[in-house]
């Protein structure tokens, strides 16, 4: 037997840590360039790395073939590398020890070390929504595990594809309530697409080859791997599945051509039809098909929350979002279409309100690759399970344009009386405004918003003209997504700019994030929209609890300027409206580290339009006069 | 909405934790189970589930399709709708001191029920059927004294060829 130090061809470049120990980002730009890697990896069309079967022959073939033992984390790492992967975010403990010791100088793959497990998982999940491809993280058995289960059921919510590997005990431990023994796969089988326990390193090759194929097709989502320390050492031969065939999971994608063209037909005979795209869109990379169908038909179209920027906002055929406090426009669309076309959006009660009054006139075509979502919330009349793109395209060889000039009229008008729009109170920042400068001066850039007020003002001030520019937690709503969601995207994006909108609130709920922000030198923009409150809970005591504001006051909270010094990060406070511009044309050119900006803006803002929790759409709260 | 009951027949992989994803289906999203069964099948990688459950259309409709979703389900039909032969067992463990049980024997009889144990002031019956017939003869025990009852839950098949 050989060694297992001479199985490693030639090795990459080194590891992009530089003397100091600080992450060198032009290395991290290096991975991407197939000069670095050995001779026969290649880049996939969307820069992913993908080692052919010669390089991986070849690595067998120095170690006698196949019939090399590797340990259990060895088998993992081959395996990932298999799949394509360039980073894997982590923290260590001793369930999973053996697996960082194999990625501690792994080739190819980069184990990027977080402050917190909620952060590790969420950064897998901003790498996955900003470039489509599987995120990675790793931790360790029990605690560390369970510290995963929120950034799992954000994923899952969203459908965002990612394979969550967990240390697990021995297994002559398992059951005996062992130190940091955790039955994670019972804790989070409610919130992932599915589970697989590690119990032999013979397993693991066709384990891991089963969770990507799972986490990445169908309608995409979490696979937690839970893997047990003694599988990890013990060793077995590396034999990696060609293929992955699984016999209860086939899902399908060419949507019915008789539903289809019951379709077109539908929308050939509509006089108010309105095309309503979902988060979807974006995760079947459908957004060209998209633009394609409403141009081509001129129906006018909103997109939600999660599909902001799958048609671009800018356009005259866009209503912008619906919804809770979506625009008038698109609320109203719905309420007197009388033609429905959901793509990839699934009737969430933020964007129906009352059910009972929500598109009552229309007939309704859905087009989804989860067939669980086709009338789950309201009756359809053509239901296609399909994916997006492909559908999509099918019906774009059969659409024409259709002539509902009225309605065009009726939308252009909503849209012109009821813009979104803010009054400037004083001399106040108002948070609107911020971001309206924002776009200004970012308008390319990749928005990374987290949840709350700040949050529905970037979704309606921001115009997204580009799919995966707007990545947001919008079905679970979890605080504290995105600043550790950043620094992912930014490892998957590294020409990009990544902008993070974030709230008081929201920060400093994973601020500690800032540290590998720190130490990666990744060059994020980090706004904090810094109403001092919780704001949207503070909007809802407002509301509908008589201004009995019950723990949301955050004037507490430290100064963010100064502790995003402190982290080592660029930290500036603004808090003259004069201000506010030339603090975002700086930070443009703020690029070997995160620079945090407090915006403090006005305390008493809120968002509007408002359709109150459970009434129907047509009851759109316009402001408060 | 009217609440139908259904039948499902339910082709899963032979796997840990597949019982669990079932169970947690029907609770984390609040549908009934009236009834579960599940055992081998002639495959040993597969088990076969019997699901009685009842809900209206929507419902049911969505616990056919969650229930398709899950990986480790291979198949799933509805047979209510299908020509199909159900039967459940019950074991039935009757009060029977000597001088009664000449009468519960008779009833047995009647629905070719069989004893499978008995003691000096017991007797416990095995009997199997459909929903009406089980019905029928625990109606027709029950004066007699049923000490405990142990039922199988349902288990079906489809009449004919296989579709
Ligand atoms: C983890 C988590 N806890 C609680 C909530 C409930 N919640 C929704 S918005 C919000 C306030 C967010 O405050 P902040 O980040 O300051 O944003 P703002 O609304 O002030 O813009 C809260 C507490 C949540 N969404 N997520
Ligand atoms: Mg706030």
């Amino acid at each position: 037997m050989v060694p297992r130090q001479d199985l490693r061809k030639k090795p990459f470049s080194s590891p992009s840590w530089n003397e100091k120990g600080f992450f060198d980002s032009s290395h991290s730009l290096c991975f991407r360039n197939a000069g670095e890697y050995s001779s026969d990896s290649v880049l996939n069309c969307r820069g992913k790395v993908v080692f052919s079967e010669l390089n991986v022959v070849s690595i067998l073939e120095e170690g006698e073939e196949t019939m090399e033992q590797m340990r259990g984390a060895q088998l993992l790492i081959e395996s990932l590398r298999r799949e394509g992967v360039e980073y894997i975010f982590g923290l260590n403990g001793g369930a999973a020890m053996p697996i960082f010791d194999a990625l501690y100088d792994a080739q190819g793959i980069k184990l990027i070390p977080m402050r917190h497990e909620q952060g590790a998982v969420h950064a897998a999940d901003g790498y996955a929504r900003a470039t489509g491809i599987v995120g990675v993280v790793l931790a360790t058995s029990g605690p560390g595990a369970t510290n995963l289960v929120t950034g799992i059921a954000t994923a899952y919510m969203d459908s965002i594809p990612m394979v969550a590997i967990t240390g697990q005990v021995f297994t002559h431990l398992m059951g005996n309530d062992a130190f940091q023994e955790c039955d994670i796969i019972g804790v989070t089988r409610p919130v992932c697409k599915h589970s697989f326990l590690i119990k032999s390193s013979d397993e693991v090759a066709e384990i891991v080859a089963e969770a990507f194929h799972i986490a990445s097709t169908g309608r995409p989502g979490p696979v937690v791997v839970d893997f047990a320390k003694d599988a990890q050492i013990s060793e077995s031969i590396f034999r990696y599945p060609e293929s992955v065939n699984i016999r209860g999971y086939k899902p399908s994608v060419d949507g019915h051509p008789r539903q289809i063209a019951k379709a077109v037909d539908l929308i050939h005979n509509a006089e108010r039809p309105i095309i309503y795209a979902g988060g979807g869109v974006v995760l079947s990379d459908a957004s060209e098909e998209l633009r394609e169908l409403a141009i081509k038909t001129g129906i006018p179209i909103t997109v939600t929350l999660m599909g902001l920027g799958a048609f671009p906002e800018t356009h005259p055929l866009s209503m912008e979002m619906p919804g809770m406090h979506g625009s008038c426009c698109a609320n109203y669309a719905f309420t007197d279409a009388d033609l429905l076309i959901a793509v990839g959006a699934r009737f969430d009660d933020r964007v129906t309100g009352d059910l009972s009054k929500f598109a009552q006139k229309a007939k309704k075509i859905q087009i989804d690759i989860d067939p669980s979502c086709i009338g789950k919330n309201v009756p359809i009349d053509v239901p296609i399970v399909g994916d997006a793109k492909r559908v999509l395209a099918k019906m774009n060889q059969h659409v024409h344009h259709v002539d509902i000039e009225p309605w065009i009229r009726q939308t252009d008008e909503w849209k012109e009386k009821y813009p979104f729009e803010y009054q400037q109170r004083g001399d106040k920042i108002m948070p609107q405004f911020v971001i309206e400068q924002i776009y200004d001066v970012f308008p390319d850039a990749v928005v990374v918003g987290d949840v709350g007020q700040h949050q529905m003002w970037a979704a309606q001030y921001f115009k997204f003209t580009q799919p995966r520019q707007w990545l947001n937690s919008g079905g679970l709503g979890t605080m504290g997504f995105s600043l550790p969601a950043a620094i992912g995207a930014q490892l998957g994006c590294p020409d990009k700019t990544i902008v993070n909108i974030n709230g008081d609130g929201s920060y400093i709920m994973t601020i500690q994030e800032l540290v590998p922000a720190v130490t990666l030198k990744l060059p994020l923009k980090i706004f904090i929209i810094n109403n001092m409150y919780l704001g949207m809970v503070r909007q809802w005591q407002e509301l509908f609890h008589e201004k009995r504001y019950a723990a949301v006051d955050y004037h507490d909270n430290p100064d963010f300027a100064l502790l995003a010094q402190a982290f080592g990060a660029t930290g500036l406070r603004v808090d003259r409206i004069e201000d506010v511009r030339p603090a975002l044309e700086k930070s443009k050119h703020i690029d070997d580290g995160p620079v945090v900006i407090d915006f403090i803006v006005d305390e008493d803002e809120n968002v509007f339009p408002m359709v109150p929790a459970g009434a129907g759409l047509g009851d759109v709260i316009r402001g408060l006069a | 909405m009217v609440e139908e009951r259904h039948i499902f027949s339910v082709l899963v992989e032979n796997r840990f934790g597949v019982l669990a994803r079932i169970a947690g289906l029907f609770s984390g999203r609040g549908y009934n189970i009236d009834s579960l069964n599940v055992a081998e099948t002639d495959d040993p990688g597969v088990s076969h589930m019997t699901i009685v459950t009842h809900g209206d259309a929507q419902i049911v409709e969505q616990i056919y399709k969650h229930l398709n979703k899950l990986i480790d389900v291979i198949k799933v039909t509805d047979l209510t709708a299908e020509n199909h032969v159900e039967r459940e067992l019950v074991l039935i463990k009757m009060n029977a001191t000597p001088n009664r049980r000449g009468e519960i024997l008779q009833i047995m009889e009647i629905f070719r029920a069989r004893a499978v144990d008995v003691s000096p002031a017991t007797l416990t019956i095995e009997v199997t059927g459909d929903e009406g017939k089980l019905k029928a003869v625990v109606d027709m025990l029950r004066p007699y004294g049923i000490q405990e009852l142990v039922r199988t839950g349902k288990i079906a098949i489809m009449r004919g060829a296989a579709k």
